[in-house]
């Protein structure tokens, strides 16, 4: 890892103009994905802005019908909290399969969502629960969110501070995760609202995505049968050592299934 | 360089460290704390677990100036008066380690894994709580032994 220089702060805007005081600054959560990236010279930001000592940016709150977890909450926080075990239980569930438990412990929403990793699994539940990206300086729609592989539609210093979740009617999130990573090869959330069942697919392709195939044949069917004759088209999907194209496609039917089933 | 302050196993440690020092480079090399190990560079194999304001996490993936004034725990702590922690005479007890490289990372998480999930530990619990601890040598079988084991006589 190359040296940088190292900032602590206290609040979002301190956070901002360190940013726009340094060569060229990152902005590190949990250092999960950040530490790794450098370590392998994959990255070497001139600044570091621990966004850590940001009390505002951690904490689950409901109001309503509406769950909001703080950008600095991490997915072990997610996963043990009663509230979002009410709300959503399937966000807890997501939360607490990812990784390992001391990746638990310092892992973080905001860190998983900014970072867009094709495998991550948050992203699929962002997307398929239509939640809504707080930042300080908009709020930005999970639809228009995720816009690349490792690219979002955040700006180089702008701040995730809390997403907003509605509760749905029924959702469920499943993964067939790399035994190793515990990444999704392929996972598939599923979530049920009053108006409309929205599908949320990562791991797949290049970047999480709405699985509009799917919603098409759930919106008339809820049933994991209705899945069955939808296509999942081949072209888009990733091809690694993991998992071949043709393997995904049918692992994202499979999933879908399964999150159907777990609606019920 | 920036100065970290620290109490690492009750012991209050402070230090100039360089920005990028891990924490685990930190506890080994500045402190020669080196029962916590290194075994990979991609945070996926836990010899490096130690806990941090009572939280296992990786101290291969922690900067040294993050767990400035933090409490930090190491397995050199637990032994008291030369009699090892219940834990640890499971492992020895159970034949939980061959090499032992691992077993620093998974008595630090064995011990997490009680505090969370308590003393009575089914083998699945355990099995997926060590998802993050990997060991080249005993297959595991042993490792979920001790852990149960050194649970139980925890409570005892
Ligand atoms: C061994 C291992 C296994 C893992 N397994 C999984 C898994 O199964 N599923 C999964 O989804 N993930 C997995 N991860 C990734 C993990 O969830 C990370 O915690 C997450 O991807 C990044 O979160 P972080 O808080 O650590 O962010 P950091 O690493 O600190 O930051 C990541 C990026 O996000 C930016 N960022 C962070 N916070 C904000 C913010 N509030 N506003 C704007 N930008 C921000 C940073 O600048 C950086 O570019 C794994 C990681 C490891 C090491
Ligand atoms: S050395 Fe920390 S996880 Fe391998
Ligand atoms: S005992 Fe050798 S790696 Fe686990």
């Amino acid at each position: 890892m190359y040296e940088f220089s190292y900032h602590k702060v206290a609040s979002v805007a301190d956070a901002v103009a360190a940013m726009s005081a340094a060569d060229d600054g990152k902005y590190v959560a949990g250092g999960q994905t950040m530490l790794p990236t450098m370590k392998h010279r994959l990255a070497s930001p001139s600044d570091i802005i621990d966004l850590g000592g940001i009390a505002e940016l951690s904490g689950i709150t409901v109001a309503g019908d509406t769950l909001t977890i703080g950008a600095m909450t991490t997915h072990a926080a997610v996963a043990a909290s009663a509230e979002v075990q009410a709300m959503i239980p399937s966000l807890a569930q997501l939360a607490g399969n990812i990784g390992d438990p001391a990746v638990r412990n310092r892992g973080t929403i905001g860190g998983s969502i900014a970072n867009n990793d094709p495998a991550a699994d948050y992203p699929a539940a962002v997307i398929a629960l239509g939640a809504t990206v707080h930042t300080n300086k908009r709020e930005i729609a999970a639809d228009d969110f995720f816009t690349g592989m490792f690219e979002t539609a955040l700006a180089e210093d702008e701040i995730i501070t809390s997403i907003d979740f509605p509760k749905p009617l029924a959702a469920a999130y499943m993964k067939f995760e790399n035994p190793a990573s515990r990444y999704a090869i392929v996972g598939v959330c599923v979530a049920k609202t009053a108006s409309e069942v929205r599908v949320g697919v990562t791991g797949a392709t290049t970047c999480a995505h709405r699985g509009q195939r799917l919603e098409a044949v759930l919106n008339s069917d809820f049933s994991s049968a209705a899945c069955d004759a939808v296509e999942i088209p081949l072209e888009r999907m990733n091809s690694d050592i993991h998992a071949s194209a043709e393997y995904r496609a049918h692992l994202v039917k499979v999933m879908a299934k399964r999150a159907v089933d777990a609606c019920a | 360089m920036p100065t970290v302050t620290m109490n690492v196993n009750g012991n209050s440690v402070s230090a100039e460290v360089e920005s990028r020092t891990l924490l685990v480079q930190f506890l080994r090399e500045s402190l020669r704390l080196t029962g916590t190990h290194i075994g990979c560079d991609t945070s996926q194999c836990g010899a490096c677990v130690v806990h941090v304001d009572g939280k296992s996490i990786k101290s291969c993936t922690m900067l040294a100036v993050m767990a400035d004034g933090c409490d930090v725990a190491t397995i050199e702590g637990l032994a008291s008066e030369g009699k090892m922690h219940s834990m640890q005479q499971a492992f020895m007890d159970n034949h939980g380690l061959q090499c032992g490289f691992c077993t620093p990372g998974m008595v630090m998480s064995a011990l997490d894994i009680v505090k969370r999930n308590g003393h009575k530990l089914d083998e699945a619990t355990v099995r997926k709580e060590l998802e993050g601890n990997i060991c080249r040598c005993t297959g595991y079988h042993n490792i979920v032994k001790s852990i149960q084991a050194g649970a139980k006589a925890m409570g005892d």
